[in-house]
């Protein structure tokens, strides 16, 4: 049968299960949209390419499934790239369609014609240039395979508009797919693993680091199994929070910069780390040369270049971890590792993570100014710990992964890796298309907030039932936080002269309140929550001084004991 | 030190970019990079010397595995094999003695002299590094004019492909 590459590209994407694509059309794709009413794939209307990419990511983490993002040449294919580099940091399956100049012009400077492949060749996991529309049906069939297998992340097909437009015989492309060079790992070394056995059955101060390969490799049983088998505590990386439940009590939660000081505490003094689908990030180690000192250390990746990459690892195995852990699982002994939990509990008993909450004036809500702790905890308690959790970048990120607790995989999206402000709108968007049935609750800083902001036009345009809370302090705060405890207090460029938000978010019909007392925030999450299209609360958090820093913190550079604590409360009786 | 390393690729457009890329992005040091033809169609070849007091050659592999069009990765370093690099000189020789002199050492050298111009022999040798570095010393004095050197290939000895 007869198809255009316009028609090849619905199709492809029909039978790769996509089910929504999240774009914006223009010259080069043009041709490429015209017939997708046919192919009953639903297409989203971003308000910049940028945000494509990110509902395509949001959309990926919370189903599992490749998310799809389309854009036209030129400035089209390059506002993709913060979106691409963001889901490449984070390992996120995207595959990004751009339109390209017809092949003829290619290379002669032609109206919005730009190098993407070039561009995007370190950011994507792989990319393409399809020049013969008898390869495309293959092309996309794998872009969607890498995409999706092994360590996941962006790639990218670019299509010149004359490929988009010649005629074909359609012929479906076969599996498996043929990548000679391309072997996603499986199961460990079985000598690696028996190495890692005997350090983990001689261990007595063991931890295991979970990290977003948790998820992606679906081991969420398995780890439980082996945490309650060998009774080993679990710290997570902020992208494994989900792997494993945070109310477990064998979790620890939160590790690295911003992690409770009792959990960075059991990682120093540990005498084996297990680090299960993690890649030991700067903000997760500290100072490397004062890092867990005395353990031995196993690491299980799906990636080899993450191996012995930035901590040098006793036992690197190589493999899926859900596969891994069934290798391991029966070669470890029954451990109850009583002593050493009885430290850590001692460690976690002095944490004062939740002083701010219990906090003696709490009797009289609105006697004190309201912290993001107060109504992140708010959305916490009211939505269960079930929604999904979207954030953006900054200070409420740390806020968010410190005081919304997660049980539920493939619940929290926030960009990790790169740290993209302006990320949180757009993912939620794509998170709501992922999960339509889950409740979606989007946390931004009022800098990051503006960076994306135009897309409530598509949360508007959709219909989309997403709750955005606005954590607003008029200031670029981390930074702002950083300039207070390192640069001398000197607030350049920081803070930030702001529009009546509530009035702003009104202008596209979407209800909004502004709270700025305890009372208030409780009551406007609790108002949110009933109505059923998208919702808007600004909460007018602290701006300065103690309570307007995330802690505890690692300074950077500094080794993950060296931390900054909370300042100290008295504190109340409950939880 | 010096490490070598053979890596098979596909012979499609843009990968020889692709590597380059890799080693500019993760910050490898690389002393020389050749590419050509294999005896199987489609799959191109690369011998790649890397400087590895600066760069962790596993590394180097590990990330070239990474890469989609990448077929095979081989640290030849240790293995018996066999290295060779080209180079073709151009040296000044203007005077009979100096021109009788120069031939002399291409002689010594087992290197050829492939042009002869009124003031200038060209010469090609083959030879590992520290030959074509030897024969460079002792030609520099008469006054190297112009030089090319090919980089370094390698393969394996024995019957059976490097594997």
């Amino acid at each position: 049968m007869k198809r255009t590459g316009a028609e090849i590209v619905w199709e492809m994407f029909k039978r790769e299960g996509v089910e929504v694509v999240f774009g914006i059309p223009g010259g080069a794709i043009m041709h490429t949209y015209h017939p997708r009413q046919d192919f009953g794939i639903h297409h989203v209307l971003m308000r910049h390419e940028q945000c494509a990419a990110h509902a395509a990511d949001g959309y990926a983490r919370v189903s599992g499934k490749v998310g799809v993002a389309i854009a036209t040449s030129g400035p089209g294919a390059t506002n993709l790239v913060t979106g691409i580099a963001t889901a490449a940091m984070d390992s996120s399956p995207i595959v990004c369609l751009t339109g390209q100049v017809q092949t003829y012009l290619i290379g002669t400077d032609a109206f919005q014609e730009v190098d993407i492949t070039g561009i995007t060749l370190p950011v994507t996991k792989h990319n393409y240039l399809v020049t013969d529309v008898n390869e495309l049906a293959e092309t996309i069939h794998e872009a969607f395979y890498i995409a999706k297998s092994g360590r996941p992340g962006p790639v990218l097909i670019d299509l010149p508009k004359d490929v988009q437009m010649a005629e074909t015989d359609f012929v479906a492309p076969e599996d498996p797919v043929n990548l000679p060079g391309y072997r996603p790992s499986s199961s460990g070394d079985s000598e690696l693993v028996r190495k890692a056995a005997q350090l983990i059955n001689a261990a007595e101060r063991p931890v295991i680091l979970a990290g977003q390969g948790v998820l992606m490799s679906g081991a969420m049983q398995e780890l439980m199994t082996y945490v309650e088998k060998t009774n080993t505590p679990v710290g997570l990386t902020l992208l494994g929070k989900g792997g494993f439940p945070e109310s477990h009590p064998l979790a620890l939660g939160l590790m690295g910069m911003h992690g409770e000081a009792f959990v960075n505490k059991a990682i120093q003094e540990a005498d084996l780390i297990l680090a299960f689908g993690m890649r030991f990030d700067d903000r997760v180690t500290g100072k490397l040369a004062a890092y867990s000192p005395s353990a031995k250390r196993i690491h299980v990746d799906a990636d080899a270049a993450e191996l012995n990459k930035v901590v040098t690892v006793d036992v690197p195995i190589l493999g899926d971890l859900k596969l891994v852990l069934e290798q391991l699982l029966p070669q470890v002994e029954p451990r109850t590792h009583e002593t050493w939990l009885n430290m850590v509990a001692d460690w976690r008993a002095d944490s004062r993570r939740r002083d701010i909450l219990r906090r003696p004036e709490n009797g009289n809500l609105d006697s004190s100014a309201l912290v993001a702790a107060h109504f992140i905890n708010d959305i916490w308690e009211t939505t269960d710990g079930q929604a999904i959790i979207v954030s953006d970048v900054g200070q409420h990120q740390m806020w968010t992964a410190q005081y919304y607790l997660n049980d539920v995989p493939h619940s929290v999206v926030t960009s990790g890796g790169l740290g993209t402000m302006g990320f949180g709108l757009p993912a939620a968007i794509g998170a709501k298309f992922g999960q339509p049935d889950r409740e979606v609750w989007v946390v931004a800083g009022d800098g990051g907030f503006q960076m994306t902001m135009h897309d409530l036009g598509t949360i508007i345009q959709e219909k989309l039932p997403i709750h955005i809370a606005l954590s607003n302090n008029n200031h670029l705060g981390m930074v702002r936080q950083w300039q207070e405890f390192f640069y001398d207090s000197r607030y350049e460029a920081t803070p930030l002269v702001n529009p009546d938000f509530v009035k702003l978010v009104e202008a596209y019909g979407i209800p909004a309140w502004r709270a700025e007392t305890r009372s208030e925030a409780r009551q406007a999450v609790e108002e949110a929550r009933k109505h059923d299209g998208p919702t808007f609360v600004e909460f007018r958090i602290v701006e300065t001084g103690e309570e307007g820093n995330v802690y505890p913190m690692v300074p950077a550079g500094a080794a993950l004991d060296e931390m900054i604590r909370r300042p100290e409360r008295r504190t109340g009786s409950e939880d | 030190m010096h490490s070598t390393l053979i890596a098979l690729v596909e012979d499609k457009p843009g990968v020889l970019n692709r590597v380059a890329s890799l080693f500019r992005r993760r910050a490898f040091n690389i002393e020389s990079l050749t590419v050509g033809h294999t005896e199987q169609e489609g799959v191109s070849r690369m011998t790649i010397v890397v400087d590895s007091t600066r760069t962790d050659t596993q590394k180097v592999v590990q990330n070239l595995y990474k890469l989609v069009n990448v077929l095979h990765v081989e640290d030849v370093t240790e293995a018996p094999s066999v290295m060779r690099d080209l180079a073709l000189i151009k040296v000044s020789a203007n005077g009979g003695g100096t021109r009788a002199e120069v031939l002399q050492i291409v002689e010594t050298f087992r290197a050829r002299v492939v042009d002869v111009a009124l003031k200038t022999l060209m010469i090609e040798v083959t030879g590992t590094d520290e030959k074509i570095n030897g024969l460079v010393d002792v030609l520099r004095p008469y006054g190297i004019v112009e030089m090319v050197r090919t980089g370094r290939v390698a393969m394996a000895r024995g019957s059976g492909p490097s594997e």
